[in-house]
C-alpha cells in the first residue's frame, strides 16, 4: 500500500509518481489522504492501480482514466472521469457538473447526486448515479449508457446522437431531439447487467429509457427558410 | 475567471470568528482572481439612528481632517476608525449629503458602502495581502461575502473591485460575465442612477437594488435580473439579514453551497470551503439554474 498526504505531496508530484508504473504491471494500491478539493487527482492513469482517495476533490479527478479503479470517498468537483478511456470510478458523496464528460469508455459510479450536464458529449462511458442529476445531462450523448436511479432535470438529453439513457424517476421536460423509447427484454438485460457490474440493488422495471428521436441528424429542407 | 466566496453564520456564537473563517476561503480563491480583492462585513449595528460608511482613500488622505470636515457639515461629533487606506464613519444618517460632499471637496475618497451593518472594504493585489492588511481575519459579523478578481471586462482599480453596494446595507459579488451592461447601465442612468466605473458588475448591483426601490423584494429583484441581464454568471448577495446565490439559467460558472447546522457558506469551488469546521458531514450541492437561494436571520428567527 502506497500512502500519499497531499498535506506533504503535490499533486503534480502524486501524479507522476502513478505515471512511472508501466500499463503491464501488477495492481498496485494507493491511499490518498488529504485531497482537500484539490485539482486533477489521479488523472491519466494507464496501470491497473487501485486508489482510494479520502475526503472530497476538486476537477477532472481520474480524467482520462485508462485500467485503474478510482474510488472517492467523499465529494467531487466538476468533470468527475471527463474523458475516462476505461477502468472505474466510483464516488460515495455527490458529484458537480459534467460527470463522464465525453468519456469513451469504462464506468463511473456516483453513490449521491449528480449536478448539471452529466455525461455531456459522452462516447461509450457508462454512467450510474444513485441519486437524481441535474439539467442538461446527456447532452450531445454518443454512445453508452447513464442511469439515473433518482431524478433528472430538464432538458435531458439535450441534441442527443445515441446512447442510452435509463431514468428511474420523474424528468423535467426532455432536451431536443429526446424522447422517451420503449424497454425491450435487451434493454432490461442490459440495464440489469450494468446494475450489477456498478454493484446497485434496484430493480429495473420502474426505469424508462430515453434515446435520440434522430430528427436533428439530416437538414431538413423546410428548415431552409430560417438560414 | 474570478473567486466568490459567502458565510452565513446560523450559530451566533461563531460571530467573533467570522473573518478568521472568511480569510482562507478568499486566499484559497487566489489562482481564480489574483488582480484584486474585496469583502463585505456585516457586522455589529451602529447605534440607533446611525449608519456605518466605509470609505476608501485612492490617495493618501488625513482622516482626522476628513473627520471634523463632515462634522462641521452635520454640525455633530461622530466617530470613525480606520482600516488601512479605508475609514469606517459612524454618522447620524444624512448619506446623501455627506456623499455630495465628499464628491465636491474630497474627490480621491470613495463610498464602498452605507448601512447600519455593511462595512465593505477592497483593492487591487493578491487577496492574501489585501485581506492581511484591512484586518479581515479579526473581524466579526453575522454574514460576510468575498471576491477576488481576474478582471476581464473593465479596469484593474479599487473603484472596479468587488463587492459593489448599490444601497444600504445590499452589496453583491458575481463570479462571470455580463454581456449587456452598457444597455442597462444607460438605461438605469436615465432614471438618475450615478455609477462608480464601467464595470459589469456594478451595473447587476444597481439594477437589483433598483429594483429594490420600486418596492420589489429582494427575491423578486433577483428573479428580475434574470430576463434584464444576459451573460454568464453566479451572483452572492448580502443583505441586512442574510444572504443569497442565484445562478444564470445556462448555470455554466462555478459555484457550490454547503451547509452545516452553524453556517451555510458558497465559493466558486469547494477547495474554499475545505478548511471550514464541519466540513466533513456538511451537505454540499450545486445551485440549480435560475433558481434563488436565499438564508435570513429572521426567517431561522420565525421558524426556531
Amino acid at each position: 500500500m502506497n500512502i500519499v498526504d497531499l498535506n506533504t505531496t503535490s499533486v503534480r508530484e502524486f501524479n507522476a509518481r502513478l505515471h512511472e508504473v508501466r500499463s503491464d504491471s501488477e495492481a498496485d494500491d494507493w491511499q490518498v489522504l488529504n485531497p482537500k478539493g484539490k485539482h486533477s487527482l489521479a488523472v491519466g492513469l494507464q496501470a491497473p492501480h487501485r486508489v482510494g482517495i479520502e475526503g472530497s476533490v476538486g476537477y477532472y479527478c481520474g480524467g482520462m482514466n485508462k485500467s485503474a479503479k478510482v474510488t472517492v470517498t467523499g465529494q467531487c468537483g466538476k468533470g468527475l472521469g471527463e474523458n475516462i478511456m476505461s477502468g472505474v470510478i466510483h464516488v460515495s458523496g455527490n458529484a458537480a457538473e459534467a460527470a463522464g464528460a465525453s468519456g469513451r469508455g469504462g464506468l463511473i459510479v456516483i453513490d449521491g447526486d449528480a449536478s448539471s450536464r452529466c455525461g455531456i458529449s459522452m462516447k461509450g462511458v457508462d454512467i450510474v448515479v444513485t441519486g437524481s442529476v441535474g439539467h442538461m445531462s446527456g447532452f450531445m450523448a454518443q454512445a453508452g449508457r447513464l442511469v439515473v436511479l433518482g431524478d433528472a432535470d430538464e432538458d435531458l438529453g439535450a441534441s442527443i446522437y445515441e446512447a442510452d439513457i435509463y431514468v428511474r424517476g420523474e424528468t423535467g421536460a426532455l432536451g431536443a431531439d429526446c424522447v422517451e423509447k420503449e424497454m425491450t427484454p435487451d434493454h432490461v438485460k442490459s440495464l440489469s447487467l450494468l446494475l450489477q457490474q456498478a454493484r446497485v440493488e434496484c430493480p429495473t422495471g420502474d426505469f424508462h429509457r430515453y434515446g435520440s428521436a434522430r430528427k436533428l441528424y439530416n437538414f431538413h429542407v423546410d428548415n431552409a427558410c430560417r438560414y | 475567471m474570478c473567486g466568490i466566496v459567502g458565510l452565513f453564520l446560523k450559530n451566533p456564537k461563531l460571530e467573533n470568528t467570522l473573518g478568521s473563517l472568511l480569510k482562507p476561503m478568499l486566499t484559497e480563491m487566489t489562482e481564480r482572481g489574483p488582480d484584486s480583492a474585496g469583502f463585505a462585513v456585516y457586522g455589529p449595528k451602529a447605534r440607533k439612528n446611525h449608519i456605518k460608511l466605509t470609505i476608501l482613500a485612492t490617495e493618501t488622505v488625513d482622516w482626522p481632517t476628513i473627520s471634523s470636515d463632515i462634522e462641521r457639515l452635520l454640525a455633530k461629533n461622530i466617530d470613525y476608525y480606520e482600516r488601512a487606506d479605508h475609514a469606517v464613519f459612524i454618522v447620524p444618517g444624512e448619506e446623501a449629503k455627506i456623499r455630495k460632499f465628499l464628491n465636491v471637496r474630497h474627490p480621491a475618497l470613495h463610498i464602498t458602502s452605507a448601512g447600519r451593518q455593511l462595512e465593505v472594504f477592497k483593492q487591487t493585489g493578491l487577496p492574501t495581502i489585501v485581506s492581511s492588511r484591512l484586518g479581515l481575519g479579526e473581524m466579526i459579523g453575522s454574514h460576510a461575502i468575498g471576491h477576488t478578481r481576474m478582471a476581464t471586462e473593465s479596469g484593474i482599480s479599487p473603484m472596479h473591485s468587488h463587492p459593489f453596494s448599490a444601497a444600504q446595507d445590499f452589496c453583491l459579488v458575481h463570479n462571470g460575465s455580463l454581456s449587456n451592461h452598457n444597455g442597462v447601465r444607460a438605461t438605469l442612468r436615465r432614471v438618475g442612477i450615478i455609477f462608480d466605473s464601467d464595470n459589469d458588475t456594478e451595473v447587476a448591483a444597481r439594477y437589483i437594488a433598483h429594483r429594490m426601490s420600486l418596492g420589489r423584494s429582494l427575491q423578486d429583484a433577483l428573479t428580475d435580473s434574470l430576463d434584464a441581464l444576459d451573460g454568464f454568471y453566479t451572483f452572492a448577495i448580502g443583505s441586512k439579514d442574510g444572504f443569497a446565490v442565484m445562478r444564470d439559467s445556462i448555470a455554466a460558472k462555478p459555484a457550490v453551497l454547503g451547509e452545516t447546522a452553524d453556517w451555510v457558506a458558497m465559493a466558486s469551488e469547494y477547495r474554499a470551503l475545505a478548511a471550514l469546521p464541519g466540513i466533513e458531514t456538511a451537505q454540499l450541492w450545486e445551485p440549480k439554474p435560475a433558481t434563488v437561494y436565499s438564508w435570513s436571520h429572521e426567517r431561522m428567527a420565525e421558524a426556531a
